[in-house]
């Protein structure tokens, strides 16, 4: 579902010189529009940051399953379950395609899922906040959902093949969970006074981290250029929020759902959106680990891990011969 | 009660709760790959509960799936005491799934020629995706069997746990006769022979020991409305929501 906020890596102190040859065909190749394919010649600093990125967007699919997913049990109706269940589904599925598209770049799934439960790995911040009702299922179903699409979209239009062909497949399922969660959302802001009630008070607490979803402002990013310039990021964290406030604000309002901010509107000259202070400093504090759930959700996906050790391990048994054809 | 309303609901019963057991794990699998799979089989069993109270609505004016599912007490229920257990260790989820479905898929089998056309429609509609859940089952276990020392002794272990809960599968319902006379099911006793020819071979071929079948199980109960103890605390959860505000719609 969701990719955003992604965090770059400075680069490292001992970068191998590319070779500048190879490095200016491979500018032009993607000033041409041609895509980047796992056995192409790519420079160091590109193959390191897609892995970042990539394993991100993976790592957010997994842990974006957790607080979704607690509410697969509570769903109220054969149709919110079955449809919740079946979204959780899909997310899960987008990071085993993540995870693989990472792959072939050179750093395995195990050792990716290693950095997750180490810390060391970055996911989305927004999955770091509590679901602490029904309605924070339609909030995330809809807004977030929404938010990731504006990110993916853009970035299955980058130069990376592998990546750009999981993006479009994932862009294509996310459009439903869009539907599903919009419609989720509109049963609970048509319905009763304490549907209404519980859904403002989960769209005033997710407000923040929906903003602060796409990442710090663009100023304060100090990668993007040439990240840009090879296509590994394809739009701006600012110009993407702009997007998403643009499309679904209006949405949101017309139900008479409102967000706490006083300061947010359209500023008519510019046709920009604008808001009130959203505290990046908490952003920076989640992201480093200090968020409501951060703990939480990774001592759920350890137990995960150490649950299922004993089948990977068996499953993966070089001593196991298997003669018969499963299928 | 109907005999043919009986067999529906044990059997509908049956699927929302191991469908609802299978879903506990989406999100937690031990891989992402297995992950998928059981959140899929999750979603055909919950799929196959709203089938079958779909038809008790249509065919013997019972009350809407919502309601059965999400209104109803414990002692209203007719599923078997193995699908109410918890799901434990995969282990032991993986071993029910195996044990259940199979059961499951020979019912359906038995059901395409039901006397009961809708029911005979149903049987054959789901038939397909009724064989992946085997065919998932078979491929897992097979591998873990001999995958390692751990994997074989664990599900051993889940194997002696979960095999007398099975029996209740087949606990006789009240209108045996009427169902085989109508020809609307033939009966539990000759699933069940069927069930164990099924899967003793399969289980002896992985090199596990398989328990007896047995006549006077643990397990029964469930089809009669007695319970485990677990049956309440999972229904009070899934009905968490909608019981909240009974009057709104989500």
């Amino acid at each position: 579902m969701y990719g955003g906020g992604y965090v770059f890596s400075d680069p490292e102190h001992q970068i191998p010189p590319d070779d500048p040859e190879k490095l200016a065909e491979f500018e032009a190749r993607i000033d041409r529009g041609e895509k980047i394919e796992p056995q192409d010649w790519m420079p160091y600093e590109y193959r390191r940051q897609l892995i970042r990125l990539i394993e991100q967007h993976a790592h957010s699919e997994i842990m974006g399953a957790l607080p979704e997913g607690a509410w697969i049990t509570r769903a109220p109706g054969f149709k919110r379950k079955l449809a919740l269940i079946a979204k959780v589904q899909d997310e899960v599925g987008h990071a085993q395609l993540l995870y693989s598209a990472a792959e072939t770049l050179g750093k395995s799934r195990a050792d990716m899922v290693n950095d997750l439960l180490s810390g060391k790995s970055k996911y989305s911040n927004v999955f770091n906040y509590p679901a602490k009702t029904w309605a924070d299922v339609a909030v995330i179903g809809f807004l977030i959902d929404a938010a990731a699409i504006v990110n993916q979209v853009a970035n299955s239009k980058g130069s990376y093949g592998p990546y750009c062909r999981a993006l479009e497949r994932i862009c294509y399922e996310e459009s439903f969970h869009l539907k599903q969660g919009y419609d989720a959302f509109v049963a609970l802001a048509t319905g009763t006074k304490s549907q209404r009630a519980m859904l403002q008070d989960a769209v005033n607490r997710w407000y923040r981290p929906i903003i602060h979803f796409f990442g710090p402002p663009d100023q304060e990013s100090k990668h993007s250029k040439q990240l840009m310039r090879w296509k590994v990021k394809m739009a701006s964290n600012d110009d993407m929020r702009n997007q998403f406030l643009d499309s679904y604000v209006p949405k949101v309002l017309e139900l008479d759902i409102t967000f706490p901010d006083p300061e947010l509107r359209k500023d008519p000259q510019t046709g920009r959106w604008q808001f009130g202070d959203p505290d990046w400093a908490e952003f920076y504090r989640v992201i480093n680990g200090d968020g409501p759930c951060n703990a939480e959700r990774l001592a759920v996906r350890r137990l995960a891990e150490a649950q299922g050790r004993w089948i990977r391990q068996a499953i993966m048994n070089p001593q196991q011969s298997v003669t018969i054809p499963f299928a | 009660m109907n005999p043919t309303v009986e067999l529906i609901t044990k059997m509908a019963d049956d699927a929302l709760i191991i469908g609802h057991r299978h879903s506990e794990w989406t999100g937690l699998g031990p891989i992402l790959e297995e992950d998928i799979a059981m959140a899929s089989m999750a979603q055909d069993k919950i799929g196959h509960a709203l089938a079958l109270y779909t038809l008790l609505q249509e065919h013997f004016a019972g009350p809407d799936p919502d309601t059965m599912a999400f209104s109803r007490k414990p002692a209203d229920f007719r599923c078997c005491h193995l699908v109410e257990h918890p799901n434990g260790d995969y282990d032991f989820t993986l071993m029910r799934h195996f044990l259940f479905d199979h059961a499951e898929w020979l019912r359906y089998q038995m059901l395409r020629q039901s006397s009961f056309a809708p029911m005979a429609h149903f049987a054959n509609r789901i038939s397909g995706e009724l064989k992946y859940h085997i065919l998932h089952a078979n491929t897992l276990l097979q591998r873990l069997a001999r995958g390692s020392e751990e994997s074989h002794a664990r599900l051993q272990a889940a194997l002696n746990d979960a095999f007398p809960l099975a029996m209740g599968i087949f606990e006789p319902g009240p209108y045996e006769q009427e169902l085989a006379g109508t020809g609307v099911f033939a009966g539990e006793e000759i699933l069940k022979n069927r069930w164990f020819l099924e899967v003793e071979h399969r289980l002896l071929s992985w090199g596990f020991q398989v328990p007896a079948l047995s006549d006077a199980p643990a397990g029964w109960g469930g089809r009669k409305g007695y319970h485990t103890e677990f049956l309440q605390p999972l229904l009070d959860e899934m009905a968490a929501v909608i019981r909240s505000q009974p009057e709104a719609s989500w």
